[in-house]
């Protein structure tokens, strides 16, 4: 679903943000992302979603590569791609319920069909009875939940969350990540970026860690290895 | 082959909808990024009004202008009507003949009227002239030959036929001189072309003025609305997907700088109706301002559209790109 192959990102002359990263997941696959802040884990994460572009090596997403992607074409590769943000970008001037609608709007998806798919997106996270409310008055796991509910509502092949749980306590963390764990399950790949060590130690998935730009760990956080290509 | 093609639907893009539904989500999204567009205007009515009245103002003048050159055009043909020739005839030439040309000309088609200016009145008349009695005086007797004033046949009133019907004229035995009068016409058709340029060049400046204002106000928009399209950015929409509403702000902004502009010409014609018509009334003419037609409101407010438009086109193609999430 995600390929990796010798990406390499710099900005200007002197930092390199990421070099020479590989990795791959595949279908249905979770896979933490780690690293200390400026590891490079948001920049990985920009590349897949074509925030940034590669400066050398190839990002592949859906067996696409990126690299030649042309500008008006990149809204069609994120439709692909479900987001979950650490500030969770909802949007205060409109209800829970207009919120989730959104990617599907983008879509076009009919209007009556919005409505099913909406409602059942927030039936899946559990918040199907506060959709008519506005995301303000809604706790911070809630609206973490309801940007969960936005990025899956149009069944992207692949979902990625930036710290979805930054500013959680460790019982609604654990709480998401059951949810993400589902997702996997159902066959969407998976990949959550923390720094949250205790957290991906309790869930044992494959972890990647990033160290300076360089990919230094692919595999349990238990230190058991994996080969990846 | 239903089956394959099942099968390739199903490889193909998840999202992949029958291009009839596609087509009515596209309708829904028009008609949902116009009510949601009027909605933030009305929300705002004192600043949405600001702006309406600034472009109504903009387009109203250069309106009212245009109107009034197609009012003075109209009333054109009715000055021209009363070009008239002033037929002066040789001194030794007596007061029978004077008649017997009245007579014979009045019967030409292309003469309307003829006037018959004796000597002797013409002289009481310049001597009623304030500063010329004095000097009159000194001459000995009456030097002034009778004059014969034509008007011209309403059919007759291009200058070529007026130059025609002098020459003629001029054929005649007793006439002096033909003295064809256009250069007033001339001068008046100079004047209105003189006020059409300005009033173009006029018109041209505020449109600019328009488009600006309705660039600015929608750079505004789309500066408060920063975060909505970067989360449209992100989960998908595209270019015009983003465009679309501030698109249709414009257009509202154009609608209702149009109807303040239509609104703004009326009152301003019908104060000004009476005093106009006081001074066509001195002048003894017809002049009437030709309150806007159909015709005209519609493209008035056709402009006026089009000008928030391209305005609201404009904020869109200049800062749209630049908000991007990060």
């Amino acid at each position: 679903m995600i390929e990796f192959r010798q990406v390499t990102k710099r900005y200007g002359q002197q930092f390199t943000a990421l070099r020479g990263v590989n990795f791959a997941l595949g279908r249905g696959e979770m896979a933490f992302l780690t690293g200390h802040s400026g590891a490079g884990k948001s920049t990985l994460l920009k590349l897949i979603m074509l925030m940034e572009r590669a400066t050398a090596g190839q990002v592949l997403v859906g067996g696409q590569a990126l690299e030649k992607t042309p500008r008006r074409r990149i809204p069609y590769i994120r439709r692909h791609i479900g987001v979950v943000f650490q500030d969770h970008q909802l949007l205060f001037d409109r209800t829970v319920f207009d919120n989730v609608a959104m990617p599907l709007q983008v879509t076009g998806v009919p209007p009556n069909e919005i409505g099913r798919r909406v409602r059942a997106a927030l039936d899946k996270v559990g918040l199907l009875k506060k959709e008519q409310l506005n995301p303000i008055s809604l706790s911070g796991g809630e609206q973490q939940r309801v940007g969960i509910a936005r990025a899956v509502v149009n069944k992207p092949p692949l979902l990625l969350a930036d710290e979805p749980t930054g500013n959680l306590d460790p019982a609604l963390s654990s709480e998401i990540m059951d949810l993400f764990r589902e997702f996997s399950r159902v066959g969407v790949c998976v990949m959550v970026a923390t720094h949250d060590i205790g957290l991906i130690e309790t869930m044992g998935q494959r972890t990647l860690e990033l160290a300076q730009g360089e990919l230094v760990h692919d595999g349990l956080p238990a230190g058991v290895e994996i080969g990846h290509g | 082959m239903a089956e394959t093609r099942q099968q390739a639907s199903r490889g193909a893009a998840r999202a992949r909808t029958p291009w009839r539904d596609q087509l009515r989500s596209w309708f829904s999204h028009h008609r949902r990024s116009a009510r949601d567009s009027a909605a933030r205007l009305r929300n705002a009515p004192l600043s949405s009004l600001m702006t309406g009245l600034v472009m109504g103002i903009a387009l109203a003048l250069p309106t009212a202008l245009f109107l009034i050159m197609g009012s003075i055009q109209q009333i054109g043909g009715g000055w021209e009507q009363a070009g008239r020739l002033s037929v002066y005839l040789t001194p030794e030439t007596g007061m029978a003949r004077v008649e017997e040309l009245a007579g014979r000309w009045i019967e030409n088609a292309a003469v309307g009227d003829v006037t018959v200016i004796p000597r002797d009145e013409a002289m009481a008349t310049m001597r009623s002239s304030e500063g010329l009695s004095g000097t009159l005086d000194f001459l000995d007797g009456n030097p002034l030959p009778h004059t014969l004033v034509l008007t011209p046949d309403r059919a007759y009133r291009e200058a070529a036929a007026l130059e025609d019907l002098a020459e003629r004229l001029r054929q005649a035995e007793g006439v002096s001189e033909v003295k064809l009068d256009l250069a007033w016409l001339q001068r008046l058709n100079a004047m209105a072309e003189v006020l059409g340029r300005a009033t173009q060049a006029l018109a041209l400046l505020l449109v600019i003025g328009v488009v600006l204002v309705i660039a600015n106000t929608v750079r505004l928009a789309i500066e408060s609305r920063r975060r909505e399209i970067i989360v449209a950015r992100l989960v998908g929409g595209t270019d015009s997907f983003v465009r679309r509403p501030f698109l249709y702000t414009g257009l509202w902004y154009g609608a209702l700088g149009g109807l303040l502009a239509w609104w703004l010409v009326e009152v301003a014609f019908w104060w000004l109706s009476g005093p106009v018509g006081r001074l066509a009334e001195l002048y003894n003419s017809g002049f009437e301002l030709q309150r806007p037609g159909i015709d005209e409101v519609v493209l008035l407010l056709g402009c006026a559209l089009v000008l928030g438009w391209l305005g609201a086109w404009w904020a869109v193609h200049r800062h749209l790109r630049a908000v991007e999430p990060e």
